[in-house]
């Protein structure tokens, strides 16, 4: 009974990785009130990505950076449309979803059912063969500690810094964050860019970590629900790693429960997660006060300096 | 240097030129990514996009995808035009394909004429019924219809797929995950005796025309535009925003339920876990291309129905994976997200500021 509980809790940790390193770069997009609908793209080229390079090279490393640099890459295609164009935001995000499905199936097409070198697991001698703690603290690839870490930084960042108050003033107030003086569109940039770096690095995690594998459309929504994530938190991070664990534990019960056997049919248990998100959304959204109160005013709104 | 100055007013011109210089752009950045892994840029190209139409079939099967993906761009046109981001297409096409390929199933002898006129309502009040569940949790619990109507195109792929694996499996099928083949009756007539050209090949200009003169003519077309342009005028005027969207998501699902029974009872024959190669997300890129206008979406989704037809052409001529589909599509639409600049900018050329003191 032990055990299956230990093993439950390191597998929601493990599936709540991905979700919370994709989300970690939205809220922070969201923060300066962009909306990139593209997490899923990202994700599926920074899963290619990392793949890809880490068959090639053999080192999970530079599969890393590789993730991080084809997320990022089409997430500066998405600034240049909407910042420097000024193309509708919706619209653009689509369409990074519609480009990463086609151009990672077109180079993932080789490289289906291969192996990659996986990301390595912690082990520290006496920590990780502690009972109990062991497996639930100290066992995880290096991404899982790194979601967590990166997670803090952010908080500490929006929080603590003053460039994270700049980030948060252009969110909510951006014709007066430019009347002050802020760089407006650089600062989007920099934060749409840091979405896309995040997006690349957890779609590396499903393809090196979670399900080390390439398989055409692999992400399977999951861009989507991080999306849904940062709504839930209502754009707090502490919130985002509670909903992280949750929606991790959606999707890992499904599995596991398909696992059991139980005379449920497959499909519906796949379904669950998807089905959970949009109860979880509308639980959350019905309450229009708390969501005004916390969303940042001028989301998906452009901005454009005048004179 | 090149800077972009803003227009005055939009300019009607760049709003149609807009999208024939991103085709042009985006033939220009496929053939380039052709060449950089290795292709013959031109030949790859013209594969892609001429080939297909000259091949013997190359229209019938034009018309036959390009149908379904013109009823659907119709009813994103004006959803979105309302602001109303309906983007779950995908599971509303597959519900009007469930509704429309059971009721077909469980009425193997009914006569064509009862039969074929039940089968269309089916697959309208399938899609437009699935659709609804969105209207109704953004008008009653706020929640984003993004992610709602998204989230249900996954929860549909799974309900497809429970039905084709389980109750509706065709006991003769060698366990397929494909249901029996629906009756003769269930296809509906034929526009030429042995061709695919389905009804609802003649529907979809139709429902594009009724559209357009919905969206310019009628009061409700009316509402739906001044909801997208200026909310807060809506609001002012007096109309329902929740009513507005309600309509909007009936209308876009209906069209898009419709396209999905076309597609299984008038191409296909029979439900199976593949029914729609993305069609849903397509029409999106249908409807941007199209001006989100009825009028413009004819052209836009003949256009993406050959970049399917073209897929295929490339892996069968070229051994190119089709999925070269998907990135031609993405590309168009960036390049068309990427000119659309023009239509409130103009692009001039200046030299470099030699900033004289005022």
């Amino acid at each position: 009974m032990m055990d299956i509980a230990i093993n439950l809790l390191a597998s929601i940790m493990l599936a709540a990785t991905p979700l919370l390193l994709a989300a970690t770069g939205e809220l922070v997009v969201e923060k300066a009130a962009v909306l990139n609908l593209g997490v899923e793209g990202m994700m599926l080229m920074g899963a290619i990505a990392g793949f890809a390079v880490a068959h090639e090279t053999g080192s999970v490393w530079l599969a890393l950076l590789a993730a991080i640099g084809a997320g990022m890459a089409l997430s500066l295609l998405f600034a240049v449309l909407t910042l420097t164009l000024q193309a509708n935001q919706t619209a653009t995000g689509l369409a990074l979803t519609i480009f990463g499905r086609g151009f990672s199936a077109l180079v993932g097409a080789g490289y289906v059912g291969i192996a990659a070198p996986e990301l390595p697991k912690l082990h520290l001698p006496g920590l990780t063969d502690l009972p109990v703690l062991g497996p639930v603290l100290f066992s995880y690839d290096p991404l899982v500690y790194a979601a967590l870490l990166i997670l803090a930084l952010v908080a500490w960042f929006l929080a603590k810094t003053h460039a994270g108050l700049i980030l948060r003033a252009i969110g909510d107030q951006h014709d007066a964050a430019h009347v002050l003086g802020y760089k407006v569109i650089r600062i989007r940039y920099l934060a749409v860019l840091f979405g896309g770096a995040m997006a690349g690095l957890a779609g590396a995690d499903m393809s090196l970590a979670y399900t080390p594998l390439w398989a055409q459309d692999m992400i399977a929504g999951r861009g989507w629900v991080a999306l849904a994530l940062v709504t839930f938190a209502a754009w707090r991070p502490f919130w985002l790693l509670i909903g992280a664990w949750l929606f991790g534990a959606m999707m890992y019960l499904s599995l596991y429960v398909q696992g059991l056997g139980v005379p449920v049919p497959q499909a519906f248990l796949s379904a669950l997660p998807y089905l959970g998100t949009v109860v979880v959304l509308v639980l959350i959204s019905r309450d229009r006060r708390r969501i005004r109160l916390h969303r940042p005013a001028m989301l998906g709104r452009p901005f454009q300096a005048n004179g | 240097m090149f800077s972009l100055q803003p227009r005055s007013a939009a300019s009607p011109l760049w709003s149609w030129a807009s999208p024939l210089l991103a085709l042009a752009l985006t033939a220009l950045i496929s053939g380039a990514i052709f060449a950089f892994m290795g292709r013959p840029p031109v030949l790859t190209v013209t594969t892609f996009l001429i080939s297909p139409l000259l091949a013997t079939g190359g229209l019938e099967a034009l018309a036959v995808k390009a149908a379904p993906l013109i009823m659907m761009g119709v009813g994103l046109s004006l959803a979105y035009r309302a602001n109303v981001w309906n983007i779950g297409t995908e599971g509303q096409f597959i519900l009007g394909a469930i509704a429309a390929g059971t009721t077909a199933l469980l009425l193997p002898d009914a006569p064509g004429t009862v039969l074929f006129p039940l089968l269309i309502v089916m697959g309208v009040v399938g899609g437009a019924g699935y659709a609804l569940i969105v209207a109704w949790l953004r008008t009653r619990f706020n929640a984003n219809e993004i992610l709602t109507s998204l989230m249900l195109a996954y929860i549909a792929q799974y309900l497809l797929v429970f039905l084709v694996t389980g109750p509706l499996r065709d006991p003769d099928g060698f366990g397929f995950p494909q249901t029996a083949l629906f009756a003769d009756a269930a296809s509906g007539p034929r526009l030429i005796e042995g061709s695919n050209l389905h009804l609802g090949i003649v529907l979809a200009p139709l429902v594009a025309l009724v559209a357009w003169i919905v969206l310019g003519r009628t009061t409700l077309g009316f509402q739906l535009r001044v909801l997208g342009q200026a909310p807060r005028a809506a609001k002012f005027a007096g109309f329902s925003e929740d009513r507005l969207v309600w309509t909007a998501m009936a209308i876009s699902g209906g069209l898009a339920g419709l396209a999905g029974m076309f597609e299984v009872t008038g191409t296909q024959g029979q439900l199976s876990t593949n029914i729609s190669p993305g069609y849903g997300f397509t029409a999106i890129i249908v409807g941007f291309l199209g001006r989100l206008s009825p009028a413009g979406v004819v052209p836009a989704g003949l256009l993406l129905a050959l970049t399917y037809l073209g897929g295929d052409a490339a892996q069968i001529n070229l051994g190119l994976s089709n999925a070269i589909t998907g990135i031609f599509q993405g590309i168009l639409l960036f390049c068309l997200l990427g000119s659309d600049v023009l239509i409130l900018h103009k692009l001039t050329w200046r030299r470099r500021a030699k900033v004289a003191a005022t």
